[in-house]
């Protein structure tokens, strides 16, 4: 069964009764925990349960998981149909329950501690963690995230996070050099499993210099991984799954996603850094994209359906490396790719993307591959300009009319 | 025990003198040596050539307590240490360690003191100039020649270089090529350290040049205020590759540059003072948050092969530092005037450290370099497992582990 998503904010008329979860969020996690502790169960992105995954540690696994749309009632063990919550409580939750799990975890960062995170992901760690697992650092990327790699070259597991991706440029050199290639030139002695997260992408009107999209800058980086989240559901399956990732792990969040509001599962589960999510299912056309713009996709979905277009959309959530798997089988279904992201056009995520699926899939495609990306101008602060510098779903049903003709 | 002052009666060395003479005739010279140091289970105190300068803190005190036994082996890794400086740059200039080769003789007291004063749980870490500290951290010849060969049984199986040393089970940390990259890496080395409560410590080297970059300060302004236990070791040897440290610092006391962090001057080129600032600063450390330790040092090589090391500097300087302060020759001549070993036997182990360092090319030279399926191997860490798959996913477009 495929979970679907139907534009911002639509989450919540997916659960069909409404039963009001009164129970705090914290809760239903740690009685979960504490019952099956160290097992965890992987949700493919088509909703598949896999059991033994190539990837993950092997502990007990959960082989028989509960779907979370109330639309499948499917056989399932928990009797509750999971809780609701927003996107940053969701990283949170994530966060926290990887916390209990592992005392080597640990948070750094700008005001992550005492003044509970600026976007309030980190709120309520420090008192309960105390000041030596969550800890606020002066206003330093550089050596911050320095400390954080050479925390994790002993085995510690820091989670850096920057107030925003930009200010992680800063940063750059070490996890360039130090985060990703560490692990290499060591000849496999020291693993660096430390997370890079922080908020990034356009948001409304913050300006050229704090509305950056790094994707592009650490994408040609060898020996990091880099993930994006869009929906609270795989926000806190990859923060999961980065944390407890050998290798390190960019996780990008977008500054307007952090309200979303979605049911998930109360049980433990984890997403797989390196698959993409189906989204809706289609077949004329395959459109590929992440973080934010996969709403504007869905938006522009419904109206494409009007049409009597069937988009099939991928949201690729991996961004380093590409799920060619899954973004092969639906090439090779609909034969036409419309890529719509957030990135640069110039050396963005969709410009290596596009690289991809030409080399691998040249044979499979009817139409050359329209990729629509952000314009290559610093994000101007007047409103209509910066509406115009990332994609629109107008542009996006433009798009696929012209593929489909 | 006895303590043997430097102006010691001559009674004691008179015994001393037959007994080495008697086992000269042993097979092996170093077995004489060591044995008759081995019994020997006297201290010493020696002062150091020159007084500790202190920065916010009160110094140690010049006065080393050391044993024959020590001393013997600082002479002999110090020696090892040369022997394999030069050798790697023969070993350049025939072509066989290609890109950069930074050396470290004339430096070795640093390695050598510091090793003296602290356990292998501690953590060194330091930059690119990293050869003799990792031999000293318990790393063989042959680790080492291979590597700079590129070969496979070099430490990071050939893939790192001379820049990228590293020995994790030693608490060596490295080899770093970005000039001061490494300064945050060794607060972070530290943080761990007191998150896992160890009581242990760790050294952050860096030069004089890196002195001047900003994450240093970054990474200790926090490690102050945190109250970890790194210690900074800044290895002055006046020279940032050509620019000298008049040129680069506004005020060239490391030291001091701290400002609220205590710091240390020491004599970089006597390893006994060395020995005893690493010892401080270990202490200092664990009870009261980072300290900074200026080691005054010197490189008679370039910069690096590429560097003649003559353009800014004279060969005048460089011969009189040679002849005034050179480590070993300072431990050659501690270990003499104690009679803990006579000329020869000194003489015969340098030798013997020839020998071993030439073997250990040999060897080197014979490990085959690394297959090609290592080009990909260890770029990820298995575990949550990245494979990378061909788009159909039965064809893997790289072999990774």
């Amino acid at each position: 069964m495929a979970t679907v998503l139907h534009g911002v904010g639509a989450a919540t008329a997916l659960s069909a009764s409404k039963s009001i979860d009164s129970r705090k969020f914290q809760l239903p996690s740690r009685r979960s925990l504490s019952e099956r502790k160290g097992s965890f169960l992987v949700v493919r992105s088509d909703g598949r349960m896999v059991q033994g995954s190539r990837a993950l540690r092997a502990e007990k696994l959960i082989t028989n998981a509960v779907a979370t749309k109330a639309d499948t009632s499917a056989a399932s063990t928990a009797s509750k149909p999971g809780h609701e919550l927003l996107l940053f409580e969701a990283l949170r939750e994530g966060l926290e329950e990887e916390m209990d799990r592992d005392p080597h975890v640990c948070v750094m960062g700008e005001d992550v501690g005492h003044y509970g995170g600026s976007y309030k992901v980190t709120r309520g760690l420090a008192d309960k963690y105390g000041d030596l697992r969550v800890l606020d650092t002066p206003i330093a990327e550089n050596s911050f995230t320095g400390m954080g790699i050479g925390a994790a070259m002993t085995g510690l597991r820091p989670i850096v996070e920057g107030m925003n991706m930009g200010f992680l440029l800063l940063a750059f050199n070490q996890i360039s050099n130090n985060c990703g290639m560490l692990h290499y030139t060591s000849g496999g002695q020291f693993k660096i499993p430390i997370v890079i997260r922080g908020p990034g992408g356009v948001g409304r009107q913050l300006g050229a210099e704090h509305s950056q999209r790094l994707e592009s800058y650490f994408q040609s980086i060898p020996g990091i991984q880099m993930v994006a989240c869009s929906t609270p559901y795989n926000a806190k399956g990859l923060m999961k799954a980065a944390i407890r990732s050998e290798n390190p792990v960019i996780l990008f969040e977008h500054v307007l996603l952090y309200n979303l509001k979605e049911r998930i599962p109360d049980e433990e589960y984890i997403c797989s850094l390196e698959e993409a999510e189906m989204v809706r299912p289609g077949e004329h056309v395959t459109i590929l994209t992440y973080s934010r713009m996969r709403y504007h996709v869905m938006q522009a979905a419904k109206t494409l359906v009007n049409k009597g277009y069937d988009p099939e959309v991928i949201d690729i959530r991996s961004l380093k490396p590409f799920d060619l798997y899954t973004i092969g089988n639906s090439v090779k279904k609909t034969h036409r790719v419309l890529i719509v992201e957030e990135c640069m056009r110039t050396g963005g995520i969709g410009a290596s993307l596009t690289n991809a699926i030409n080399e691998n899939f040249h044979d499979y495609l009817d139409a050359p591959v329209i990729c629509l990306s952000s314009q290559d101008v610093p994000t101007p602060y007047a409103g209509t300009l910066e509406e115009w510098t990332v994609v629109q779903p107008a542009q996006i049903v433009t798009a696929v009319e012209k593929l489909c003709q | 025990m006895a303590l043997l002052h430097l102006t010691s009666s001559s009674s004691r060395s008179n015994l001393l003198k037959p007994i080495s003479a008697a086992l000269s005739y042993s097979p092996s010279l170093r077995r004489s040596i060591s044995s008759s140091a081995a019994d020997d289970s006297r201290t010493f105190t020696i002062e150091t050539s020159l007084p500790f300068t202190a920065h916010q803190c009160n110094p140690p005190s010049r006065s080393v307590d050391t044993n024959p036994k020590e001393l013997l082996t600082f002479f002999r890794d110090m020696a090892t240490m040369r022997r394999m400086e030069i050798a790697a740059d023969s070993l350049y200039k025939a072509k066989l360690i290609r890109g950069f080769c930074h050396l470290y003789d004339g430096q070795e007291a640093v390695a050598v003191g510091m090793e003296a004063s602290i356990t292998k749980k501690d953590s060194i870490i330091t930059a690119y100039r990293d050869h003799c500290t990792f031999l000293g951290r318990g790393g063989t010849l042959l680790e080492i020649f291979s590597e700079l060969m590129g070969r496979q049984a070099g430490c990071s199986k050939g893939k790192g270089g001379s820049m990228h040393f590293y020995k994790k089970e030693a608490g060596f940390y490295g080899g770093h090529g970005i000039v001061g990259a490494q300064v945050p890496l060794g607060c972070g080395l530290a943080f761990a350290q007191k998150y896992s409560k160890d009581g242990t410590v760790s050294f952050a080297l860096y030069g004089d040049g890196a002195a001047n970059q900003g994450q240093l300060f970054e990474a200790l302004n926090i490690s102050a205020l945190w109250d970890l236990p790194v210690i900074l070791v800044c290895e002055n040897n006046h020279y940032g590759m050509g620019t000298a440290e008049w040129r680069a610092a506004k005020s060239p006391s490391y030291y001091k540059r701290g400002d609220y962090v205590p710091g240390l001057k020491v004599d970089g080129m006597d390893v006994l003072a060395v020995k005893q600032a690493c010892k401080f600063a270990k202490e200092h450390a664990l009870k009261n948050g980072p300290i900074i330790l200026e080691m005054d040092t010197y490189r008679y090589h370039g910069h690096s092969m590429s560097d003649p090391g003559s353009t800014y500097r004279t060969r005048d300087e460089i011969s009189g530092v040679r002849q005034e302060r050179d480590p070993v020759e300072r431990v050659r001549k501690l270990v003499l005037s104690h009679d803990l070993a006579t000329e020869k036997e000194l003489k015969d182990l340098e030798k013997e450290i020839r020998k071993q360092v030439d073997e250990a090319i040999a060897q080197a030279k014979e490990s085959p370099m690394p297959e090609p399926s290592e080009l990909f191997s260890n770029v990820y860490a298995k575990g949550l497992g990245v494979e990378a798959f061909g788009p159909d996913r039965k064809e893997l477009r790289a072999v990774l582990p």
